[in-house]
């Protein structure tokens, strides 16, 4: 889970790594009053996406009138696919030197890395491999002062100097957030030296979110669309897409698999549904009201029972069918695995016959939608 | 490491990690997902010695004797490996105590534990010289002898090609196909869907290399992370035939689908790379599952 600018800033201030004056408003003279207090500022749009400067969510004023200009300009707008309700005013540094930090899991090394480069400011895909330092850490040592000062000097700073004492803190407390957190990935890019002082006048930060049980404090951010949300609270995994057979499997790989083969056949999948193992009845039930709820022109069931139980399947199959308006468009059920006796009898009474091969099941839910009466798709 | 493992208790290299003689304990006995899964475990011929559910020490569960700690199964059992059903909030403490009782094979089945978490007990465990399966796996299945975990007993029966898979349900059902066609596994692994993961493909691929039931391997990947493009270097140096099938060939990038380990990230980790390493390495890529036994029918017949 990512989240904005501003909250990850606010996270550095509290374990001790400094960030630029700065104010969040929501409103244009909320930026003027922020202006008038702080000076010359940049002013940032607060947007889950990277390339902010590049498409014009990243500028600079030099009076309160300036501030409110700009801020008029940028509230409302939309910047890369994202709608700007907020901006970070912060104080214009004097830039003397950039440089790129960030924390992050290497999955191959099963293990935190630490990244570092003098060369910060650009994206670090454009910095050369030889200017870039990686640094793995031991989960069982655990971060301590000597790994940081082996990346200062590394990096070419005096460890006796101001900015070399500076930057070993610096390090320390983004492995701390990192750590502390629960994040998978905290990025400054730049950190500043300003002066005497070091700064992150970035700041990047994705949380785990399997671990947002132990991190209440960190505010939930929304990037899905409404069905997401709903596919969320009901702990199953739910993306949209922009075709017209709404997709439930259970598992990642399957329901992946799944979304291949329909376009193979030459369909298109609605969206990519993942009921996630030992899911009972009322929750799939719940799953297949989000999707009938997009009016597709057909539904493709693909359940291979493992601890999702063919049986539970059929009942929530029977129990949405029985409800309200029922069920409108053709559902094409596969079903194999636990308990598929129970569930392949239970869809019998409903009068639906289930299939067990995938990929025939998957043709014949193509061609139920290929001949789908018009209009029956939103 | 883990050749020695087997090895050590005098057995024959046939099927890799568990058979017929290795004995299972069952952390989180009592739980819904715990107790449906020991039934099937027992219904296959799994040796489940005993189950672990602390503060119901004393109780028989599913004709299994439930102790309130791994220790203190150890004082009354010889245990080879065990299976974590345990809520991912405090799954680390069951797997730690696992490890540090001295457990050779963890199995951890439990979805969405905090990836701090696993690279800590992935990291005791490679310290301990312990075999990690998953997280969030479906487990292992030796064909015939021994099923740890929650894979569907009927699509698992004996026979020469070795299975590893990232997904669960996507290695049911290619387990299933190349049954119908004739075709058993040695043993089937699950290598867990998330970021990081205890066992990798290309330490089982090694065992598979090694173990003379197994006359050809299936491989199946998805998208995102380098797992695949790692296991394509050790491909290379195989005797044995890889096939391989890769889910999420129509996944949007930048869209997670489901398993944290299928991002697609800055142009690592797409299908297209992925079928271009495997392929390069000499694996033979199918397009649609249904392929697989197509082609192991060719390499086996």
């Amino acid at each position: 889970m990512r989240i904005f600018e501003y909250m990850g800033k606010e996270l550095f201030n509290r374990f001790g790594l400094p960030v630029p004056k700065g104010k969040v408003v929501s409103c244009a003279d909320e930026a003027a009053l922020a202006a008038a207090e702080i000076g010359p500022v940049v002013i940032k749009a607060q947007i889950l996406s990277g390339k902010r400067g590049k498409s014009g969510g990243i500028r600079f004023a030099n009076t309160p009138a300036e501030a409110k200009s700009i801020a008029l300009e940028l509230l409302g707008a939309n910047i890369r696919g994202y709608l700007v309700e907020k901006l970070l005013v912060e104080e214009k540094l004097a830039v003397d030197q950039e440089f790129y930090l960030a924390v992050t899991i290497d999955e191959g090394a099963k293990s935190p890395v630490i990244i570092a480069s003098n060369q910060g400011g650009i994206d670090i895909e454009e910095v050369p491999e030889n200017r870039i330092l990686k640094v793995h850490t031991d989960v069982e040592l655990g971060m301590y002062p000597f790994i940081a000062r082996n990346i200062v000097r590394r990096l070419g700073l005096d460890l006796g100097s101001q900015h070399g004492k500076e930057l070993v803190k610096a390090i320390l407390a983004t492995y701390q957030v990192f750590q502390e957190k629960d994040a998978v990935l905290v990025e400054i890019n730049p950190l500043v030296f300003s002066g005497e002082k070091v700064f992150a006048a970035d700041a990047k930060v994705i949380i785990d979110p399997d671990a947002r049980f132990r991190q209440k404090d960190i505010p939930y951010v929304e990037g899905q669309t409404e069905t997401e949300k709903l596919a969320q609270d009901l702990g199953i995994s739910y993306v949209e897409l922009k075709g017209d057979i709404a997709v439930m499997a259970n598992g990642a790989g399957i329901a992946m698999s799944t979304l291949d083969i329909l376009l193979h056949y030459g369909g298109t999948p609605a969206n990519f549904l993942d009921v996630v193992g030992g899911t009972d009845t009322e929750t799939i039930a719940r799953a297949l009201e989000i999707l009938l709820a997009k009016k597709p022109k057909v539904i493709f069931i693909n359940i291979f029972g493992g601890s999702t139980r063919c049986d539970d399947v059929a009942r929530a199959y029977a129990k949405v069918k029985k409800k309200g308006s029922g069920i409108q468009v053709p559902v094409v059920i596969r079903l194999v695995g636990t308990n598929q006796d129970e569930g392949w009898r239970i869809l019998q009474e409903c009068g639906i016959k289930a299939y067990t091969d995938m990929e025939e099941a998957a043709a014949k839910a193509v061609e139920l939608a290929v001949h789908a009466p018009a209009g029956s798709s939103s | 490491m883990h050749q020695q493992v087997v090895l050590a208790k005098g057995m024959v290299l046939m099927a890799i990690i568990v058979n017929q003689n290795t004995k299972v304990i069952v952390q989180g006995i009592t739980g819904k997902q715990g107790s449906f899964h020991t039934r099937q475990m027992l219904a296959y011929g799994t040796k489940v010695v005993a189950g672990v559910a602390p503060g119901k020490g004393g109780i028989t569960y599913e004709g299994v004797p439930v102790y309130d700690t791994v220790q203190a199964v150890l004082e009354n059992h010889q245990v080879d490996a065990t299976v974590i059903f345990i809520q991912a909030a405090i799954a680390k403490d069951a797997v730690m105590e696992a490890l540090e009782a001295g457990i050779g094979i963890v199995v951890v089945i439990t979805e969405h534990i905090p990836i701090h978490d696993e690279l800590e007990f992935i990291s005791y465990a490679r310290r301990k010289g312990a075999i990690l399966i998953g997280p969030n796996t479906f487990g292992i299945i030796s064909s015939g002898k021994c099923q740890i975990g929650i894979p569907p007993n009927q699509f698992f029966i004996p026979g020469p090609v070795g299975l590893v898979s990232r997904s669960g349900t996507l290695a049911y059902e290619i387990a299933k196909k190349l049954a119908a066609a004739g075709f058993g596994q040695s043993t089937a692994v699950g290598m867990g869907g998330d970021c990081v993961k205890g066992l990798t493909f290309v330490e089982i691929l090694k065992l598979f290399e090694a173990d003379p039931e197994t006359r050809a391997v299936v491989l199946i990947g998805e998208i995102g992370g380098d797992a695949e493009e790692e296991a394509s270097v050790y491909i290379k140096e195989m005797t044995k035939s890889v096939v391989a099938y890769i889910a999420g060939k129509s996944a949007p990038p930048e869209k997670q689908m489901g398993h944290a380990g299928a991002i697609i990230r800055g142009g690592r980790g797409t299908y297209q790379g992925k079928v271009k390493a495997l392929s390069k390495a000499g694996a033979l890529v199918a397009e649609m599952p249904s392929e697989v036994p197509e082609i192991i029918s060719k390499l086996l017949a």
